[in-house]
């Protein structure tokens, strides 16, 4: 059930850009091959169609798989420099199975490192297959707490934000406005519960009162108006905010300026923590966004910037070590002394504790990014990206 | 692509017309977001004219002569020249998508431009606006820096964390130096034997040895009370006797001032906020410094290594050249 949708070196791009500037590279005799392998699912609903058409805000706007090329392309001197020369393959899979078939693959010509983009389940199945093996798999894409808590593994490392982070920052925007009191509206499926489940946690972390969490679903049947209706569903009760808890996103795009009261709508919509937004405009961001909208043909998104971050890591490490030896490699960008550049304004690095990447978050509308978390103020003994999502103290990962 | 919009008649004449040019006194300042250079009186400061250049003006700096400045205009892709005397824009050389800084080589001859978009060094002939070479280096090139003697051309890619170090005779590349994350801009002491570059994201400058290339050294700065991801160095000038440099640094509103023989650094002056571009007055007691956000210019008195006087100018100042 797998189907090799591409295999291509940019080894072989390189080398065409090349001829017109052969005699400016002095390229090293023999080049060490450094390959990533990229895996997704041959149907993902996350990039349904119906979903891309609404551009939930949360959701980004299409497949982040670009990301990596943009990240190699970019990285050709790097790589030169050091006498390494990236690859990278492609392979799509029905379901969990069928991907680590693809990686047992890739890994068997030499592959050691991989780029996920899958569901949080299907991410902890691919990982739970290769766990104490020597390559790293770097999760783009899946926010699920559980993946950094119980279910962490040494080789799994997440530049996808966890829901953890995404909802500290917002619960540390909204402390900054002094909008303590929250309405929560908690959709049906399970990705919604965890949402909610992150918010409440972060909720009772900075000193937010949710008044009431009320579950909302997609109906337009009259015996369940009390639950499709937001007018119904925001009464009530007096609030200064509306937290959206939707992985879907099709309700939470008509909550704001439906509510009973007049007041701001964050979460899924109006305003949401996200890892990337392409209205960030500082730190080189448009040039990134530029680069990644040429490849990708739409906006750079939260996992679009996962995926791109996960190969720059990967590149971070190898230029500052001297080339492509994986145990040094991996060493490096596991310690502390690794500055990552996210375009962010931040040095970013991993959490030993449990292979995330520290990042600030966006806090971002449709078209602006009003904040960016940590907000000035929320400080830490050691590293302010540690007030967003799982500090050392409350980690359940064991490696 | 390279057009010249002056006949080349009338350019010749404005070119040979003021070698001499006398300093004015003027300050002029570049903001990006108003299409425009700024023209203060050194004096008074007050608002002496506001040219109209191509849109998002950035960097600038005077021609050897100081008769021209010249100001690359981003987002109309060419490099606007204004002549001193007249206060106007002059002519305007094409120079392709997304210029952001250059140099200008000792002769005057060629500007050597860092081409954001294109991940290259654009080599202009100064005074035909042709294209002589395009040298590609890593993503996102930076700050550029032709070396005394003319012989080298130091470029940073901000992304490859690398400097590139071109040769002018061949115009290729002798050198790719990794240094500190996201090198932005150079100073380089009189001699061209220390080549400081500061490094964004890494909150430091790297000192490359000028004739082996090797990182010789780091100065990183910890201004007592900022966070590590706001100390973001990028704007450096080093006095004529490349004794001291200035190091501008970013969103930690401070400017360092370094001792460039032991590397030490000496004071933090505060500016404005997310100071990055700035200049010394040739007598070397003042220093300009714009704020991009907060509009300003901060006007630091070097002998008591503090702010006399801060300026608003326009919407986010990029750079700021003194014509005395």
């Amino acid at each position: 059930m797998t189907d090799v949708e591409d295999k291509m070196r940019t080894g072989r791009l390189a080398r065409g850009l090349l001829v017109g500037l052969a005699a400016a590279m002095v390229l090293p005799a023999a080049a060490a091959q450094l390959d990533f392998g990229y895996l997704s699912l041959s149907r993902d609903d996350r990039y349904h169609e119906d979903r891309l058409y609404v551009r939930n805000l949360a959701q980004g706007e299409g497949e982040p798989e670009a990301g990596l090329a943009v990240a190699l392309k970019e990285s050709k001197f790097n790589a030169r420099a050091v006498g390494v020369e990236l690859g990278m393959a492609k392979a799509r899979a029905a379901d969990g199975k069928g991907l680590v078939a693809e990686l047992e693959r890739l890994a068997a010509s030499g592959t050691r490192y991989f780029l996920i983009d899958a569901p949080g389940a299907v991410v902890a199945e691919v990982a739970g297959a290769v766990k104490g093996r020597d390559l790293l798999l770097f999760n783009v894409s899946a926010h699920d707490d559980a993946l950094r808590q119980a279910q962490c593994q040494a080789n799994l490392l997440h530049t996808a934000p966890s829901h953890a982070m995404q909802a500290d920052a917002l619960a540390q925007y909204l402390v900054s406005r002094k909008w303590r009191s929250v309405l929560m509206l908690q959709g049906p499926l399970p990705e919604d519960a965890l949402i909610a489940k992150a918010f409440e946690r972060s909720a009772k972390r900075f000193g937010i009162k949710i008044e009431d969490k009320r579950d909302f679903i997609l109906s337009n049947d009259p015996r369940e108006r009390d639950k499709g209706n937001v007018g119904l569903l925001t009464a009530n009760e007096d609030y200064d905010v509306v937290f959206v808890a939707d992985s879907d996103g099709e309700f939470a795009r008509s909550v704001p300026y439906r509510t009973v009261r007049a007041r701001p709508v964050v979460g899924a919509e109006g305003l949401a923590a996200l890892g990337w937004h392409w209205s960030w405009e500082r730190n080189g961001a448009p040039q990134l966004n530029s680069r990644f909208e040429k490849a990708a043909k739409h906006r750079m998104g939260e996992a679009g910037w996962s995926a791109w971050m996960a190969a720059k890591t990967v590149v971070e490490a190898m230029q500052r070590t001297g080339g492509a030896d994986f145990a040094k490699i991996r060493a490096y960008l596991l310690g502390p002394d690794i500055t990552i550049d996210g375009f962010k304004g931040h040095r970013l690095s991993y959490r030993p504790w449990n292979h995330q990447l520290r990042q600030p978050m966006l806090l971002a509308t449709h078209n602006a990014v009003i904040e960016r978390a940590p907000i000035q103020g929320f400080m830490h003994q050691s590293n302010t990206l540690d007030t967003l999502g799982f500090d050392e103290r409350e980690s359940q990962c064991q490696f | 692509m390279k057009a010249i919009r002056t006949p080349v008649a009338v350019l010749a004449m404005l070119l040979a017309g003021s070698v001499c040019a006398k300093g004015t006194g003027y300050l002029f300042v570049s903001s990006e977001k108003d299409h425009a250079v700024t023209v203060l009186d050194g004096k008074d400061h007050k608002v002496v004219k506001v040219i109209e250049t191509g849109e998002r003006p950035r960097h600038l700096q005077f021609s050897p002569g100081r008769d021209i400045l010249y100001v690359v205009a981003s987002d109309s892709g060419r490099i606007d020249l204004i002549d001193v005397a007249k206060l106007e824009v002059v002519r305007s050389i094409d120079v392709g998508e997304d210029p952001e800084a250059f140099d200008v080589a000792p002769d005057g001859k060629h500007f050597y431009i860092s081409m954001e978009e294109d991940a290259a060094i654009s080599v202009v002939d100064s005074t035909t606006g042709e294209q002589v070479a395009e040298i590609e280096v890593g993503e996102e090139p930076e700050g550029v820096k032709v070396s005394p003697d003319g012989k080298t051309v130091y470029a940073t890619s901000e992304v490859a964390s690398m400097v590139h170090v071109i040769d002018v005779g061949t115009n290729e590349i002798r050198a790719n130096v990794t240094v500190g994350n996201r090198p932005r801009r150079f100073a380089i002491t009189p001699d061209g034997g220390e080549v400081w570059v500061t490094n964004e994201l890494a909150g430091q400058v790297s000192i490359l040895d000028g004739k082996s290339n090797a990182v010789k050294g780091t100065v990183p700065f910890k201004p007592k009370g900022f966070r590590d991801e706001d100390v973001t160095p990028v704007g450096i000038v080093m006095t004529r006797d490349g004794k001291t440099a200035y190091v501008t640094l970013g969103r930690a509103n401070h400017v360092a001032v370094v001792d460039v023989a032991s590397r030490k650094i000496e004071d933090y002056i505060l500016v404005g906020k997310r100071a990055w571009g700035a200049t010394l007055s040739r007598d070397e007691k003042t220093l300009y410094v714009v704020n991009g956000l907060s509009d300003d210019l901060s006007i630091v008195d070097t002998a008591k290594r503090r702010v006399s006087k801060s300026i608003p100018v326009g919407r986010v100042p990029y750079g700021v050249v003194v014509d005395d």
